[in-house]
């Protein structure tokens, strides 16, 4: 998925696959099914909110993230999801 | 009797407490408005008997996953007299939102922050009286699984019971608009009573998946993981499978065997080669299934399980399955009745029954030993490792075909969006209490089914009474030679097909019912199976073997776990057909190549 443009902001904002290892994000919006936005919701995921990057599985595997005090497994295709900016 | 509902999100020790309450005196039951079976158990409190049923973890009560449902569907269907919500105190910023949704049901609801033990390693300190003030419910903070600050919140629960329920709102109100509600009370009730330090303390968990999770490391260290587990299970369970065959085999003939001697010929065998070897079929799966659930309870408790999901993920869901489900898989080449069983850690219902219709195809133990027969009997030793190898090729790659096959029909519609626990000790007591109820479950649902199955078969290999035990003129011959039609195609022969019936109980028996055929025993059946034989329909029946119903345990395990019959009969003939499909196409083109 292409990095989506901000119109207002001068840092474009991507998608929280597009992150590496050990960066850390704000949560900018959540473009998810209600299933899979009300699980992620009840994890902590809320615009706004500061995630992190733990690691990535090989084999374009799930990735790890961190939110608070809670880590969490997503695959590559709900994180497509999730729009972030980079801190 | 009163109800007390225990609710809580998953990975909070919901089990552990319940374990705790009930002391492990638990049955699984139905319950009206929902379809999958719980977990409940009566017990003294105070005075009066109550019963505590365990709902299924959930993340939100608006939520649209099975176990979501079933939580709704319960708690309209049977409101609790108190609810007992169990909360994460290392993760209470998030988990409260759950709470606060139960608390606008007007329900009677008391509060136990749970892990008390690991948040106080954490750094996390809850001011519980102001917590319990601002929530207008009472709050207590635990550890289930050390049972510091239960019997305080055990004094609260008795006095709650006094007080009526407040009833629920008639419907279960649209959630959504409330969201900024609950999100602004929440923010204000954490404000006030809970201080989280910047970073965590514990970093315990980090440097361990460092390793474990490693981008190269991590999948060896699986496997190794798995093979240590498997040759635990299974190498351990294996003298202990004997040791109660041993014994119930002495019982028999120290006692049933003198006992019943006045009886007559037929009135015997089916008493002692009927329904005693029934009993003893299903007790040989006792040992396994302890010792299976034991380590599960390793895997599943310290974390490692969620970890394995990580890491086999990425072949996985392209199968339509998860990365627990390998690991059930893997374990299925043990024994597939505890792996069935141990499905039950995937909360969504399709995906359990496709990764259920799919572990029967693993290479079991039971299955190696007749294959080690034959090989040895048909094959030269050089030989005998290549073929037993390409057996297990088969296994995988018919498992991978099935699970290809049928991933869109058992669509899973859950995200696969888990929480990573940190690593945690599991005490003696949970390990023990697990493979105990574990236990308790298959021998309730499986045993008059296996028994029933097996005097079955006895009574098709032993009448009409003239006929010569598994001989062509009982009615198991009978029927061998009426599907001989099926068969001759498969290269397999009228007696392996009597064989094939044995082996519908369980494949451990399926040489001793050779035996029996043949008349023969030992290395005389194997000279006598090798002369018949060539390679080719030892391979076709090898096959076949492989593939078709595992054993009546598997089936009972199927039909209890899954509660749909048709579930079982799809399980069933699709293996079958498999079976026969795979047999004919190998059998017909080796025959076709000049074999």
């Amino acid at each position: 998925m292409p990095p989506l443009l901000n119109p207002g902001g001068i840092m474009s904002s991507i998608t929280l696959t597009t992150l590496h290892p050990g960066d850390i994000a704000t949560i900018v919006a959540i473009h998810a099914e209600e299933a899979l936005h009300l699980r992620l919701l009840a994890l902590g995921f809320r615009n706004g909110k500061q995630i992190e990057m733990i690691r990535k599985a090989s084999f374009s595997g799930p990735l790890q993230v961190r939110i608070g005090t809670t880590d969490i497994l997503l695959r590559r295709i709900e994180a497509t999801k999730i729009t972030v900016k980079k801190l | 009797m009163k109800r007390i509902a225990l609710l809580g999100m998953p990975n909070t020790g919901k089990s552990t407490l319940f374990n705790r309450m009930t002391g492990g005196a638990a049955r699984v039951g139905n319950w009206p408005g929902i379809t999958v079976e719980l977990l409940s158990g009566k017990i003294l409190l105070g005075s009066d008997m109550v019963e505590i049923i365990d709902l299924p973890g959930i993340y939100d009560l608006h939520g649209f996953s099975d176990d979501e449902q079933v939580v709704r569907h319960f708690l309209r269907d049977n409101v609790p007299d108190l609810t007992l919500v169990i909360l994460n105190t290392t993760q209470i910023e998030r988990q409260m939102s759950l709470l606060l949704q139960l608390k606008q049901l007007d329900m009677n609801i008391v509060v136990v922050l749970n892990m008390a033990d690991e948040a106080k390693k954490f750094g996390i300190s809850v001011d519980v009286e102001t917590m319990s003030e601002l929530l207008e419910m009472p709050v207590f903070l635990l550890s289930a699984k050390y049972g510091s600050g239960y019997p305080e919140a055990m004094q609260a629960v008795v006095k709650a019971l006094r007080y009526p329920t407040p009833g629920m709102a008639e419907e279960l109100r649209s959630q959504l608009e409330k969201d900024e509600q609950i999100e602004a009370e929440m923010s204000h009730v954490l404000k006030n009573t809970v201080q989280i330090p910047v970073q965590l303390s514990d970093r315990l968990t980090e440097r361990l998946d460092s390793i474990m999770l490693h981008p190269w490391l991590g999948l060896p260290i699986f496997f190794a993981v798995m093979y240590l587990v498997f040759q635990g299970v299974f190498f351990l369970g294996q003298p202990l499978q004997g040791l109660v065959g041993d014994l119930l085999g002495w019982f028999r003939e120290a006692a049933l065997d003198p006992l019943l001697g006045g009886l007559p010929q037929a009135a015997q065998g089916l008493l002692l080669d009927g329904i005693y070897n029934g009993v003893t079929t299903v007790a040989a799966f006792v040992p396994i299934i302890v010792l299976f659930f034991l380590f599960m309870a390793i895997v599943e408790d310290s974390g490692y399980l969620s970890r394995a999901a990580f890491l086999m993920d990425a072949l996985m869901s392209r199968l339509g399955l998860d990365g627990r489900g390998f690991v059930m898989l893997l374990m299925g080449f043990g024994c597939n009745v505890p792996a069935l069983m141990g499905t039950r850690v995937m909360r969504s219902r399709a995906m359990r029954l496709l990764t259920m219709l799919v572990i029967p195809l693993s290479l079991c133990s039971a299955r190696l030993q007749v294959f080690i027969f034959f090989t040895a009997a048909l094959f030269s030793a050089q030989a005998a490792p290549v073929v037993l190898f390409s057996l297990y090729l088969f296994s995988f790659a018919t498992a991978i075909l099935t699970a290809l096959i049928f991933k869109g029909r058992f669509k899973n519609n859950e995200p696969f969006v888990l929480e990573l626990p940190p690593y945690r000790f599991p005490t003696l007591r949970q390990m023990v209490l697990r493979g105990w109820l574990e236990v308790r479950h298959f021998l309730r649902r499986a045993t008059k089914f296996i028994v029933a199955g097996v005097v079955l078969v006895w009574l098709l290999t032993n009448l009409p009474p003239s006929a010569a035990p598994a001989s062509a003129d009982t009615w198991a011959g009978m029927i061998g030679s009426a599907l001989h039609p099926f068969f001759a195609p498969l290269g397999i022969n009228e007696q392996l097909t009597i064989a094939l019936i044995f082996g519908f109980i369980a494949k451990e028996i399926v040489i001793g019912a050779l035996a029996v055929i043949y008349g023969l025993g030992g290395d005389a059946l194997g000279g006598a199976i090798g002369q018949q034989l060539d390679w080719v329909q030892a391979y076709s029946f090898m096959l076949f073997t492989l593939l078709y119903t595992p054993c009546l345990a598997t089936i009972a395990t199927l039909q209890s776990e899954s509660k749909q019959t048709s579930f079982t009969a799809l399980s069933l003939a699709w293996s079958l057909g498999l079976a026969w499909l795979v047999s004919f196409v190998f059998y017909q083109g080796a025959r076709a190549l000049g074999y």
